[in-house]
This record gives C-alpha cells, structure tokens and sequence, in this order.
C-alpha cells in the first residue's frame, strides 16, 4: 500500500521544527506502525538524510515507550491499543498519516518524536511508594483484600506511564496517570499508612511539573492505550481533598474537661 | 485557614472551589425557576399578581426576625462572591492550562470530550455577560425594553417579553445556560470525586434531566408572553402589595 507521512521533524530541544511530508510505497498491511516507521527510516538512511528518532521498546504493548500522535490521537486511531500494536491494515490504502510527538510543556521534546517523560518518574518519586519492612517474606495472602478493591487497584496498575493521556488532554493534564498511580497503591492495605501524603505531594509535584488542570473532557481515558478509567481522577480528587482539609491532623495532646 | 490557602493554591482545590460555587449557583438557579413559574399561578383575590406578591416577599423575606431585606442582600452577597469566584479560579485553571500546551497540534481530534465541555469558557462568558444585562434590565430597570416599574414584576414582564428580540434573545441564553449546566453539573460530582462507575450513568441522567427541568422551565417564560398566551393584569395600587 502507499502511504504519505507528514512527521514533526525537530533536530534539538532548541529547535523550532517543522512538519516534513514523505510517501513511503512499499508499505505491506501485515506491518506494525513501528514497522512502518523503520521502513521510512532505512529509506531516508539510504538516501543519506536524517532517520527519524521515536521512542519504543518492548513492542508488545507494556514498556509505555512508543509515544506518537497519530492523526490527532495519541497513540492513533484504534482505541485501547499502543502505536506498537497498532497495524498498517488499520489504514486506507493511500492514506495520509499525521505524527506528531506528545505536545506538553512538561514533556520537552529532545528530537523529532523523541519527548522527555522524567516529569512522570519525578511524580512517581513524590509518593508512588509503599513502605515495607525488610524483615522476614510475610507469608503469602496475610492481607486479606477484598476482591474487587484488588481488582480496580490492578485496573490502576495496568497504567504503563506512556503519557498518552497528557497527549491527549486539551489541557494538558496529567491527571490520568497521576491518579491511577495514587490509587493503585492507595486502595490496597499496604498502601494506606501514605495514602494521604501520597495523593498531596503527588499532585503537588504534578503541578510544579506544569501540567495542567483536568476540566473532565475524559479525552485522557478514550485515548488511554489501557483504558484507564477517570473514576481514578475522582478517587485522587477525593482523596487530595481529605488530605488537605481533614485527614492527616496530630490529634495528639490532653484535652481539659469543663 | 492555613488548610484553604494551600487547597487555594492547588488545581484540584481551585476546581473544587468552581465545583462548590456552582453548587451555590445551581442551587440559586433552582429557586428563581420556582419562583418564576409563578407567573403561571394567576393572581390573588385583590387582582395582584402571584408573581409580583413573590417579589415583595423577597424583599423582605426574614421578617420580623431579620430587618426587611437583610436575607435578600445577604442572599445576593453570597451569590456575587460565588459568581467571582467561580469566574476567577476558572480563568486561572484556564491560564495555567494554555501555558501546559505551548505548541498546539497540526492535526488534532476529540474522542470523547462533548462540545459542551469544550465550550464551557464561552458559555460561562455568555452566562457572565447575561448576568449583568439581565439585572439592569429587570431587577435595576436601567435597560429599558419596555415599559418597567419597580414592583410591577408581571406587567414588566409582559412588556418586556412582547417583544420578540427581547424573547428571543432571552431564550437563546437559557439554551447556553443549559448546555453549561449540562456539563457543569455532572463535572461537579467528578470534581467532588462523588461519581463512579457504578453511578455514573445515574447522575450523568440526572444531571441532564435537571438541567432540562430548568432550562424549560425558564424557557416558559418568555416563551408564553411572546406568544401572546399571558392574560393582561389588572391595574392595582402599589400601596396594596407593599401594605403600606
């Protein structure tokens, strides 16, 4: 099939880049988009120009490193899929493919498709941890976990960290991803001592991160490659909410009768 | 107070306060449409209006117990901080979101974010902008578009909603009004984190069907008196409403 690309091309942080059109005509249906990707990049090699630079890793849909907006949607057109599983057959023969990286001020482009996503792992730093003590293996199932709460806190887990929803946000949000982290954690036994401190220095780094706010379009959850449910957003909302008006207060100290 | 600055400060706090002041506006919403409806009612026994007893009546509302109109201004007090706060923590999430996204996209594409989410900025300054024109026009009397006296709520609606401009105009902004509240209402219980998956299709309809409950209801209105189906009121002495 042939296809023509229009790819954001950008050569350094610093620089303004541009969109530059190719047609690739040797394009086979049974391709994956990465596949595709490869294609035109062994042809701009041979033609002695500039590959394009794109993230990806796994390839099977779990690392969160393939980072493209296809046509206007984060990781394209086939929903709760990544652009590494996402297949050339998903397209029109002679089809026109917009790439563009995740557009964030939080998520600065290093070059062409190439975003840098340290914000995420900074979030994570503030607060997506569990404290655990190092003694002896505690025997398996001790906790009991009431089994849907394990399963929406797997829902949670599933998140792979991409950005898509960041990606997709017409605000930029990263609430998505923010909230599936402090809720992964923060609905299981072993994540409650902090449960609260978790959701404010979360959202607290998300913000100095300069994202921006959530207006509930639910954009994020559409585009999400897994799915995620904004439910979570609520859930941190709620969450945030406890832990800055009530939750953690020392309530130590004597009282005095009258 | 500490505790509020910092939730002050934060984006999840900045929307729960547009959520909690949109609650105070939903709820002030509500009453006017109750209130309204009473041009419906008929008039009393002394051909006063219904209507125009229930404008007295809000004037001084609270007596004996409180001065004549102190529930009133105390009313629109709340109401007016309510309305400037929610305009200015959304226009500072609005600024803050504008800054998240320098480069916007060449090709870019909605999934699922409806067009009255989209437009909530736009409505909310056509919702503003009403606000103002619609308390000089009825409640000061300063815009004249028909004939007004203080008082005489029915007559100067009557009036005023005989002209189809005026009616028009009016029923164009209640459907804003609608499609901001569409959203706006469910937005509040996801930014109070009260919506789940298991409600979420009940106060999504809810939500929806309120909204139409009030939009028609305000749409009545204008409606009825444009279309001439309003019966003219009886002349009365101003002194027999206000009993003095």
């Amino acid at each position: 099939m042939r296809i023509k690309l229009h790819v954001w091309r950008q050569s350094s942080r610093s620089d303004k880049g541009h969109m530059e059109s190719y047609e690739l005509d040797n394009v086979v249906e049974e391709m994956s988009f990465l596949e595709m990707m490869d294609t035109l990049n062994e042809k701009l090699t041979v033609e002695g120009k500039e590959p394009v630079a794109f993230d990806h890793d796994c390839r099977e849909g779990v690392c969160g490193m393939c980072s493209m907006v296809i046509n206007g949607e984060a990781h394209g057109p086939k929903s709760k899929t990544t652009t590494c599983q996402l297949y050339m057959r998903h397209f029109d023969d002679g089809a026109e493919i917009f790439i563009e990286p995740w557009r964030a001020s939080a998520f600065p482009v290093v070059r062409d498709l190439v975003v840098d996503r340290s914000a995420f792992d900074r979030i994570i730093q503030a607060g997506g941890y569990v404290s655990n003590h190092s003694g002896p293996k505690p025997d398996p199932n001790s906790i009991p976990i009431e089994p849907n709460i394990a399963e929406t806190a797997l829902d949670a887990a599933t998140c792979i960290g991409c950005g898509a929803c960041v990606a997709a946000c017409p605000n930029g949000s990263a609430m998505l991803f923010t909230s599936a982290k402090a809720s992964h954690l923060g609905l299981l036994p072993q994540g409650q001592p902090e449960r609260f401190d978790r959701a404010k220095s979360m959202v607290s780094q998300m913000e100095s991160e300069g994202f921006g706010s959530c207006r509930n379009y639910a954009e994020c959850e559409a585009q999400c490659p897994k799915g995620i449910s904004i439910a979570f957003i609520g859930r941190l909302n709620s969450d945030f909410l406890k832990a800055s008006l009530v939750e953690p207060i020392d309530r130590r100290g004597d009282m005095k009768a009258q | 107070m500490n505790r509020i600055q910092t939730l002050y400060k934060s984006i999840i706090g900045k929307k729960v306060i547009a959520a909690v002041t949109g609650l105070i506006l939903f709820g002030f919403l509500l009453g006017h449409v109750a209130g309204n409806l009473k041009v419906f009612t008929g008039s009393n026994d002394q051909g006063i209006p219904h209507i125009d007893e229930y404008g007295q009546f809000l004037k001084v509302a609270g007596e004996p117990l409180l001065p004549a109109g102190a529930l009133l201004w105390s009313a629109r007090l709340v109401l007016l901080a309510s309305v400037i706060l929610h305009i200015t923590v959304v226009v500072q999430l609005a600024m803050l979101s504008a800054e998240a996204r320098p480069v916007s996209y060449v090709k870019s594409k909605k999934k699922a974010a409806s067009l009255a989410a989209l437009w909530m900025m736009f409505s909310g300054s056509v919702i503003a902008g009403f606000i103002v024109f619609h308390i000089l026009h009825f409640t000061t009397g300063t815009i004249q578009l028909g004939e007004f006296e203080h008082g005489y709520v029915y007559n100067n609606l009557r009036s005023s909603f005989s002209n189809p401009f005026v009616a028009g105009g009016y029923i164009f902004v209640m459907v804003v009004i609608g499609v901001h509240l569409n959203h706006g209402v469910w937005s509040m219980f996801q930014t109070l984190g009260i919506d789940n998956p298991d409600r979420n299709k009940f106060l999504r309809t809810a939500s929806t069907a309120v909204t139409m409950a009030i939009i028609l209801g305000f749409i009545a209105v204008p409606a009825s008196f444009l279309f001439g189906l309003m019966p003219e009121a009886a002349n009365y002495a101003h002194d027999l409403l206000t009993g003095h």
